[in-house]
């Protein structure tokens, strides 16, 4: 479990990390959401990761604070989710008035035709 | 409390000048000159607790943790400052009421000249250093502002911005050196600091503090090397001239001289760093100001020189030698504000300052030359004046003073007294005796009575200060010295006549040997017409602070240019590389912990993420050539991580992944349509170069590493045991104080509400910005077209789903729109009991709504349904604040939670906590925000087809109507 999260998160770090050191601002916005991706995983894994713990407070008190599952990261990465989202809006709306603009989807706006 | 009015008052004035009409002239007047005479009020009315009590203090705890507390203390020194700070200030709006014009803005002057005068009184009366540091920058700020009130003059800009440069640049090291100080003592509040003499001299960092706090005292008041600020200050209207270079904003510096002089005087360095600056200063300053022409310069240099002179006092560390400099700080504010007032007068009437065209005015204004020529006479000591009562101070303390050096000290002073009455009788004779001057601009004659009241005002002061002293200023001066020197305070006499003596002989000197200066200079050295001052002329201050600036700029486009790029790629490539470089360096310090727990496998789980490995690395192949592949490929990673959240617990977290993964996927496509085409090389023929090859290679060796490196601080993190202590608390508390069951909602909403309520503001924020930015949109021309998929059809998006190929999912997808609106409001009511809650719930309506849109086409859903998301992002802040605000009512912070539980018809009991309708403000605006941003995108398309047509149809607008 651990071991495939951690190759997960790496994964795709790597594959963000590509992508936000490619030329085209499209791809530099790939590349921002699957890292954002790998770093709510990460924030989520700080929390004790437990497959069937329980999430909402239960009815019969017999459940210890050791039954649930631990909500503080969960509410981190919620916030992080939504921010996550208007970054990648604003983000988007950048993209398209800088290739307006400058007439080249090149993240500095340069008109080069290299690869 | 009345301590704080003192400060606060000048404030709440200066807001509310602001607002007033630009051509209010009286009542600004009125208003600025009630909120000075208010303020001197209360001071007057603090003298008999103050002359009891000694100390005055008033505390508003603010981090008392750290020491960081808001103190205003006022002890009799405070007290005679904030007197000449507000006193002053009411003479001088009564002043600028006549001298500004009515075409000025006035607004903008008084507004600036209380928000000055609030940091004057609040620098004053500080019991703290770090914020008297505060208000010192305070008042540099306003300063500027008021210096440079004449904008449109280059040489007003000029010299404010020099100002500003010279003092704030002191300001900082003043910060640095009371930090230091606060640091040797322990506490920043200045009463302890003043008790800490012998600590904070015995300490390594004394020379240090001395230094930075002198710098800053140096620049502020004009003190050689730095001096020459202040005569390109001179552009400032007369008012500000009057107010800041005579009486605070330059006497600020010797302020915390003084201020200080119990804790830092006394040593050697002190007397040699203080001591030499001051008697440069009143050396240099006087004889400059003997070959100025402008009227104001020649004030300029001499209130240059006086600073020197109390510079010198405080530096010579005698007790005596301080009371003189309290002394003169008082003499030399009402005599050189009126000379100052006079000045603005004779510019005003006369049209001109220079002194080579002003002559004989004398007859054209008679009150005016006799209060001048008083007020000149003080400043050149002529007895029965009280200018010549702290010089005759000054010249006992330098025949006393020191041992070996006593003879020149002593002569410096004649010299330096001889210079002054030079000065002061070019003053009167150049300006008001001679022939009548024929080519003024403007005739000159006497200004309206109130605008020579104050003149006359504080003439009389130095006449009756003069003749009286030990009644008048006697007891003040006492009070003021007390609070300085305490145990220290010497005897000292302030009568006028105290025989014949070293003192009295060297004060006939200096004015035998002024007057015979002129006369000399007059006749063999053109002082009257020459363009520089002789030997001095080439020490030009700014020169040097031109030169400075220009290699200091010179020095950052240097650094800018060799270690910063513009190019992101490079500044990206930077910044990774340095946080590997720096998780490498933490690696190599501590060796990794290998008491690993033995890991767990679960192979549908990895089969999942083997899945969700595939698509990241297949998004980050194709997302160059194939934007939509690489977007679906995204859309798989994301679900994976979705199901991950699931996987372990994560109910809220996976659904509101799920949603956003929807909505950012509609996003992006709905963006594609404006990027570039872009086809793979192996269709156009072109190859790659080598370079382009190494690059790919490097950024992959990169991203490779960075992925390694995150894998293994993931499998560090979760292959270890960890304490659950924060879990825990929220888990007891999630029921009995926030009222609800679903932890990871009542974190959100209630414990961390604030946080939350950031975070919708931020969203609300990104959906303005990307609305008016999607305002000035324009695409790039090849953009424009049809897309090649709409081309063959002769229906527009929305005639397609009444009667075209659409039709179909049309009906479906309408028919969706009340169930989900159904499902979102499902998820927001259970929200606070059970996974959903205001985001998701937020999401899925909006999803709702841009459904609609994708079916129908924007036309025909504005048409049928009317959305205004900029209502509903108000809406939902206004909700969340109020909610936050109501708990101010029961007198709790804001966002304290209540839960009450109202009994409804038909349904029963129903727990009601506040956070409910805190969510609801968080519902609202996350719909308003998603629509607004997904609905201006969409417009665009609607709009680029009219742009050939029509250039004024912002359709943005549209979707706000």
């Amino acid at each position: 479990m651990e071991l495939i999260l951690a190759l997960a998160i790496g994964v795709l770090t790597g594959s963000g990390i590509w992508l936000l050191l490619r030329p085209r601002t499209f791809q530099v916005i790939m590349g921002l959401s699957i890292l954002s991706y790998a770093v709510n995983l990460l924030l989520f894994a700080i929390g004790q990761l437990k497959a069937d713990a329980v999430p909402v407070i239960a009815a019969d008190a017999a459940k210890a604070a050791g039954d649930y599952a631990d909500p503080v990261p969960q509410a981190l990465v919620l916030t992080a989710i939504v921010i996550g989202f208007a970054m990648t809006a604003l983000f988007l709306v950048v993209l398209m008035a800088s290739r307006g603009l400058t007439g080249t989807d090149h993240v500095d706006g340069r008109k080069d035709t290299d690869l | 409390m009345l301590l704080c009015w003192i400060v606060l008052l000048p404030f709440v004035g200066s807001l509310l000048a602001a607002l007033l009409r630009a051509n209010a002239r009286n009542l600004e007047a009125w208003l600025a000159g009630s909120v000075a005479f208010a303020c001197l009020l209360l001071t007057l009315l603090l003298h008999p607790q103050v002359a009891a009590q000694g100390v005055l203090r008033f505390e508003i705890p603010w981090a008392p943790a750290w020491g960081l507390v808001l103190i205003l203390r006022m002890d009799g020194f405070a007290w005679l400052f904030s007197l000449l700070v507000s006193g002053i200030g009411l003479l001088v709006v009564l002043y600028a009421r006549y001298y500004m014009s009515p075409k000025d803005p006035v607004p903008r002057f008084f507004s600036f000249l209380l928000a000055f005068m609030g940091g004057m009184l609040g620098l004053v009366l500080s019991g703290n250093l770090i914020q008297l540091a505060l208000f010192w920058e305070l008042t540099s700020l306003t300063s500027f502002m008021l210096i440079g009130y004449w904008y449109h003059r280059a040489d007003a800009r000029r010299g404010a911005r020099m100002a500003f440069t010279v003092t704030a640049a002191g300001g900082l090291c003043l910060l640095v050196g009371l930090i230091l100080l606060g640091q040797v003592v322990g506490s920043y509040d200045l009463d302890a600091v003043l008790a800490a003499r012998e600590a904070i001299q015995a300490h390594r960092w004394y020379l240090a503090i001395l230094i930075l706090v002198a710098l800053g005292a140096l620049t502020k008041s004009a003190q050689f090397p730095f001096h020459f600020w202040l005569p390109r200050a001179m552009a400032a209207p007369t008012p500000v001239s009057a107010f800041l270079h005579s009486a605070t904003m330059v006497k600020a510096g010797v302020f915390i001289l003084a201020r200080l002089w119990p804790v830092l005087s006394g040593t050697e360095a002190w007397s040699w760093i203080i001591g030499s600056a001051g008697l440069l200063t009143l050396l240099i300053g006087a004889f400059l100001a003997i070959f100025q022409h402008d009227l104001k310069g020649l004030l300029a240099y001499s209130t240059i020189s006086h600073l020197g002179l109390i510079t010198l006092l405080l530096g010579m560390g005698s007790p005596l030698a301080a009371v003189a400099a309290i002394f003169h700080l008082l003499n030399h504010a009402t005599f050189k504000a009126s000379l100052f007032m006079a000045a603005g007068i004779i510019d005003h009437e006369s049209g001109t300052r220079d002194l080579r065209r002003l002559s004989g005015l004398r007859r054209q204004m008679p009150i005016t030359a006799t209060l001048a020529i008083v007020a000149a006479a003080s400043m050149a000591g002529v007895p029965l004046l009280n200018g010549f009562l702290s010089k005759e101070m000054f010249f006992a303390e330098a025949v006393s003073a020191g041992d070996s050096r006593n003879w020149y000290l002593s002569a410096a002073a004649t010299v330096a007294g001889a210079f002054s009455v030079c000065y002061s009788l070019r003053f009167v004779y150049e300006v008001f005796f001679g022939p009548s001057a024929t080519d003024l601009p403007s005739t000159p004659h006497e200004p309206p009575h109130w605008m020579r009241f104050p003149v006359e005002f504080l003439v009389l002061i130095c006449l009756v200060v003069g003749v009286l002293p030990a009644l008048t200023i006697g007891p003040f001066l006492d009070l003021g010295v007390r609070a300085v020197l305490g145990a220290q305070t010497p005897e000292y006499s302030l009568s006028v006549w105290h025989g014949f003596s070293l003192p009295l002989g060297m004060s006939v000197l200096a004015l035998l040997g002024g007057v015979l200066l002129y006369l000399v200079l007059r006749k063999h050295f053109r002082v009257t017409t020459r363009e520089a001052a002789p030997l001095l002329y080439r020490f030009d201050g700014q020169r040097y602070f031109d030169q400075i600036l220009l290699s200091l700029t010179r020095f950052a486009g240097w650094v800018e240019s060799h270690f910063s790029s513009e190019g992101l790629q490079r500044q990206l490539l930077l910044i990774i590389l340095a946080v590997l470089l720096l998780g490498a360096l933490a690696i190599g310090r501590d060796p990794l912990p290998l008491d690993w727990r033995p890991a767990q496998w679960d192979s549908a789980f990895a089969l999942l993420w083997l899945v969700g490995g595939v698509c990241a690395i297949a998004a980050a192949y194709q997302a160059k050539f194939h934007r939509l592949a690489a977007l679906a490929f995204m859309g798989g990673a994301g679900i994976v991580t979705c199901l991950t959240f699931a996987w372990f617990s994560a109910p809220d977290l996976a659904m509101t992944q799920l949603v956003v993964e929807v909505v950012t996927t509609v996003l992006i496509l709905l963006g594609l349509r404006w990027l570039p085409p872009r086809l793979e090389p192996a269709k156009t023929g072109a190859r790659e170069t080598i370079a382009a090859r190494a690059r790919r290679l490097r950024d992959f060796l990169i991203a490779s590493a960075a992925g390694l490196a995150m894998a293994l601080l993931a499998w560090l993190l979760l292959s270890r045991e960890r304490g659950e202590h924060l879990a825990a608390y929220f888990v007891e508390r999630a029921l009995p104080e926030g009222g609800g069951s679903n932890i990871v909602n009542v974190i959100l909403v209630d414990f961390r509400g604030f946080d939350t309520f950031g975070e919708i503001v931020v969203l609300g924020a990104v959906a303005l910005t990307v609305y008016a930015l999607l305002r000035r949109f324009r695409p790039a021309p090849e953009s424009i077209p049809l897309p090649q998929q709409q081309e063959g059809s002769k229906l527009r998006p929305g005639e397609e789903a009444i009667h075209g190929g659409m039709m179909i999912p049309a009906v479906f997808v309408r028919a969706l729109l009340p169930v989900l609106v159904l499902i979102g409001l499902y998820l927001f009511l259970r929200g606070h009991n059970a996974p959903g809650g205001g985001f998701v719930a937020g999401l899925v309506l909006s999803v709702a709504i841009i459904l609609q849109y994708m079916v129908a086409g924007s036309l025909w859903v504005e048409a049928h349904l009317p959305i205004r998301p900029h209502n509903w992002i108000a809406l939902g802040l206004w909700c969340a604040v109020l909610t936050g605000a109501g708990a101010f009512v029961f007198g709790h912070p804001f966002l304290t939670s209540h839960s009450a539980h109202p009994v409804l018809p038909l349904i029963g009991e129903v727990p009601l906590p506040s956070a409910f309708f805190f969510d609801l403000g968080i519902f609202l605006l996350v719909v308003g925000a998603t629509v607004l941003i997904l609905v201006g995108l969409a417009h665009q398309s609607i709009r680029s087809h009219r742009m050939p047509k029509a250039e004024e149809a912002p359709p943005a607008r549209q979707a706000s109507r």
